[in-house]
């Protein structure tokens, strides 16, 4: 196994993984907030939220075919690239990943097609029960591939044989250290995610003078959402720093850039650096001093492990962690302005006029995206050169494939995704643009831009007793 | 109990179930080659747009319970095979995607996604052929390890069961549409199926004699005395079911048709896993060396006895919503 296959396949796993994240984090937002307009409608009957549902619907459908078929990549490449980890962790990633597909992904696809295409065929209780299936399969989901991930982080609950991992304790391996956290930052990062997005569309539309009921009440209700959850972030990851300061302090000593403890001096707290791995020390470095023993110790006086008390082959790269976890933090910090400057304008009453915010919010729309990427780089980088921390080693883990295959194979992944997924993102923001309209739910078929297209779906007009003409009927 | 039996079963049943139900959802994309019309596309997507997605899982259930309950079989397989595992995949992003942004392209962008569902689907049934192909054949290993080169799997055995399966689907999906449409798509559909039937009981024939011939283990399987008695139903039937499947097309049955392509495709799989049984990398490993610990297997089976069954239950259902014929202008009403 030479040196530059084994940097292609992580390059490839990053690749694929990086391009997955991304759709499934808006998709366990968007099904949430459809089973929420859904909810809305049925106990008002107010039509603005099933012209919202019938309009995030269409976005949701297309993240969601690009979260499926980025994902089933994801399940074969275990085997096809890291046929070491699979062999020797398998036996633990294998049965929660087998949990994973049978509880959550039928769940999701089973009800999907109801969800999509079944307005006219079954009653509206029916139909919200199967959104509220799609959204909670998101859910399972996200929790049993995060329990698989952070044991690979906190690995417990097994006993090492013949160097193969052998499962003791199921409860320890599910539940192990890093789980809770990590799955309630991950939920509330795609929950945020997909405010964001919502938001922004709100005020894009607003922007461009295209206001109505639906545009507003989205708008308000997603600033409503990162106004409580924008918070809790903060909080839940401060809460994740200080546990992984506990199992993973080399990740810390590299997000902080921290390379040595001097004397008993606190901790500082590096702003700004460029942290040098040849050379041992930070270039340019802006520090508060104390700061960082106040936040990681919540103590003036005690120190956190510094990089140098760990050999050089055992040190996460600080150069790319320390800054992927400044953007994280910093874009959290943003969304936590968005919200204030949002709750100031609303009782301004200014909230769907004030051009700057407007502007402001626009800007953030691809924000949690962002943070949620720079969080996992974060995440992934800094347990390295472990893929299972302490267990098995990155270099261990790798299929024996010459460079020449998996750059290959490299190669067509990155013209793939980005030509198809690029597209997929242009459609999406073609649908953004377009923005909801009085009438979304008659436009209504679940899946066409083009009026006439597939009327096959559209929603009954009995159901929409307001919209005077239906845009596109049955017999056009 | 034995557990890796149980899991070998419960993974063939998965593999079983993806090949019938992504099988006419992949024929469909095959067949977009005699279907040049608008109308008709979307008509034959519509027929499988609410449930290709379940049809797929079945696959990652596949790679799942592999993973889970024979890790190394898991591994050895993929590694050896990862070349045409990943280019099925990238054929499958297109075809996946294709749902989706067929209907959302403007017009004059809509012929590259029906491209992209006609090549896609055709190159993912290729790929998925020759792996199979590729498997059949055996797999070298050295000390647990996958020990070929990475260009193996490349044989005229593996590429003409690509072929093969391209004339599987391809039949599964055109009795679906005569199951699903009406007027002249049916039609059609009919004299396609036909043609297809035909080709596809060649090339069972030839898989038939190539394996054995290939292999003196499978054809001492097939040929000796008292297998011979015990198995030869199987070609019995699938003489049986060819005979039914042209009778049901000419008299212009609409459900039978597929059913019998069903019970040919089954058999089909049937005579394949005889040939192997009970080995899970051919020719040599078995189900039990490559069993993942019984910690694993059995934590992972309690979760897969109970949910299989509710998960058929909601599949049906599934179905059963979207009962009944897919017609022009009005699908689903
Ligand atoms: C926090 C959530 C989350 C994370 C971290 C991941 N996924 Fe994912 N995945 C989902 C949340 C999700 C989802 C929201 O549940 C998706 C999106 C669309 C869908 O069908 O389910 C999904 C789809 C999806 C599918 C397709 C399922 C289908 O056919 O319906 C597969 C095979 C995977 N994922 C596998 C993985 C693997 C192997 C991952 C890690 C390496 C991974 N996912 C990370
Ligand atoms: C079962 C779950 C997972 C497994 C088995 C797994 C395994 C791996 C492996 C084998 C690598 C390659 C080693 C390396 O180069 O770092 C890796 C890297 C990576 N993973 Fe995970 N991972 C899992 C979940 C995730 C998830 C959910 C994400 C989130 C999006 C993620 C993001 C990354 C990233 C970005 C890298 C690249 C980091 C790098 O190459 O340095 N992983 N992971
Ligand atoms: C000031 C606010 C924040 C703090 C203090 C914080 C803290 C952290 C820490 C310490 C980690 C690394 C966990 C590890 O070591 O494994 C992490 C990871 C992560 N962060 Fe944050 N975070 C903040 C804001 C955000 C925001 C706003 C988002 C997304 C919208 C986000 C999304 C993520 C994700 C997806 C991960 C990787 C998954 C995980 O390990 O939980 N974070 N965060």
């Amino acid at each position: 196994m030479s040196d530059l296959a084994l940097t292609l396949a992580r390059i490839q796993f990053g690749f694929t993984i990086s391009f997955h994240i991304v759709f499934p984090a808006i998709t366990i937002g968007l099904a949430s907030y459809l089973a929420v307009l859904e909810a809305s409608w049925l106990k008002t009957r107010n039509t603005v939220y099933l012209d919202l549902y019938h309009f995030w619907v269409k976005l949701f459908s297309l993240c969601f075919g690009m979260g499926v078929v980025s994902g089933l990549v994801m399940a074969y490449q275990f085997g096809t690239n890291w046929s070491g980890f699979s062999s020797v962790a398998g036996s633990v990633t294998g049965p929660l990943l087998a949990y994973e597909v049978l509880t959550a992904f039928f769940l999701e696809a089973g009800f999907l097609g109801v969800m999509l295409f079944g307005w006219n065929k079954v009653g509206p209780t029916l139909h919200f029960a199967a959104t509220v299936m799609v959204a909670i399969g998101t859910l399972v989901s996200a929790t049993w591939i995060l329990a698989s991930n952070s044991w690979m982080h906190t690995p417990q609950g097994f006993e090492l044989i013949d160097g193969k991992v052998i499962p003791v304790d199921w409860f320890k391996i599910i539940f192990n250290p890093s789980f809770p956290y990590r799955l309630v930052h991950m939920v509330i990062g795609a929950y945020l995610a997909t405010a964001l997005f919502v938001v922004a569309s709100g005020a894009w539309q607003l922007l461009q003078g295209k206001e109505n009921a639906g545009v507003r009440k989205m708008l308000s209700m997603g600033l409503w959402l990162i106004l409580l959850l924008a918070p809790l972030q903060v909080v839940v990851g401060d809460m994740h720093g200080l546990n992984t300061l506990k199992h993973q302090p080399a990740k810390i000593a590299a997000i902080e850039a921290h390379w040595e403890n001097k004397g008993d001096e606190a901790t500082p707290l590096v702003l700004i650096a460029w942290p040098d791995m040849a050379q041992e020390k930070n270039h340019f470095a802006l520090e508060i001093p104390v700061l960082g023993s106040l936040i990681l110790r919540h103590s003036f006086t005690e120190q956190i492990p510094a990089l140098k008390d760990f050999p050089p082959q055992d040190r996460p790269n600080a150069t790319i962690i320390f800054w992927t976890f400044r953007i994280m933090v910093g874009l959290g910090m943003l969304m936590m302005l968005l919200a204030a400057t949002s709750l100031w304008l609303r009782y301004k009453k200014q909230l769907y006029q004030h051009k700057p915010f407007l502007t402001f919010a626009t800007a953030m729309g691809p924000a949690g995206v962002i943070a949620i990427l720079a969080g996992w780089f974060t995440t992934e980088i800094g347990r390295q050169p472990w893929v299972v921390y302490g267990v098995l080693r990155t270099a261990d883990a790798v299929t024996p494939h010459t460079a020449s295959e998996v750059g290959l194979t490299l190669a067509l992944f990155v013209i793939i995704y980005l030509a198809v997924f690029g597209m997929g993102t242009l459609y999406v923001l073609r649908l953004v643009n377009i923005g909801p309209k009085t009438d979304e739910a008659l436009q209504g078929d679940a899946i066409s831009v083009n009026p006439g297209d597939v009327d096959a779906f559209a929603l009954a007009p009995e159901f929409h007793p307001d919209a005077k003409s239906p845009a596109n009927t049955k017999d056009q | 109990m034995d557990l890796s039996l149980v899991w070998a079963i419960i993974i063939l049943f998965g593999i079983m179930m993806y090949i019938i139900m992504d099988g006419f959802d992949l024929g469909i994309g095959i067949l977009y080659l005699f279907f040049k019309e608008k109308e008709d596309r979307d008509l034959m997507m519509n027929t499988v747009a609410p449930v290709w997605d379940g049809n797929e899982t079945w696959l990652v259930l596949g790679g799942a319970g592999l993973l889970a309950a024979f890790p190394l079989a898991y591994s050895v397989i993929l590694s050896a095979l990862s070349l045409p595992l990943l280019f099925m995949l990238m054929a499958l992003i297109f075809r996946g995607v294709a749902f989706e942004f067929r209907f959302r392209a403007h017009d004059a962008e809509r012929h590259f996604w029906d491209k992209a569902f006609l090549c896609g689907s055709i190159a993912a049934t290729f790929f998925q052929g020759v792996t199979l192909g590729a498997y059949l054949q055996g797999i070298k290993m050295v000390n647990q390890a996958y020990a070929g080169g990475p260009l193996d799997w490349i044989s005229p055995f593996s590429l003409f069961t690509g072929l093969g399966l391209l004339v599987t689907y391809a039949l599964l999906g055109s009795t679906w549409l005569i199951f699903k449409t009406t007027s002249e798509l049916q039609t059609t559909c009919y004299k396609l199926s036909q043609g297809i039937s035909m080709a596809l009981l060649v090339i069972i024939a030839v898989i038939s004699l190539w394996t054995p011939w290939m292999d003196s283990r499978i054809a001492e399987r097939w040929f000796s005395l008292p297998n011979l008695l015990w198995l030869s139903p199987v070609p019995l039937l699938v003489i049986f079911f060819f005979y039914k499947l042209q009778r049901a097309l000419k008299a212009k049955a609409e459900t039978s048709p597929f059913l019998y392509t069903l019970g040919l495709v089954l058999l089909g799989y049937a005579g394949l896993g005889i040939s192997i049984w009970p080995n899970i990398i051919p020719p040599e490993m078995s189900i039990h060396a490559a069993a993942a610990p019984p910690q694993s297997q059995q934590f992972a089976l309690i979760g897969a006895v109970i949910i299989i069954p509710i998960i058929l239950i909601y599949t049906a259902w599934g179905y059963y919503v979207f009962r009944g014929k897919v017609n022009k202008g009005e699908a689903y009403h």
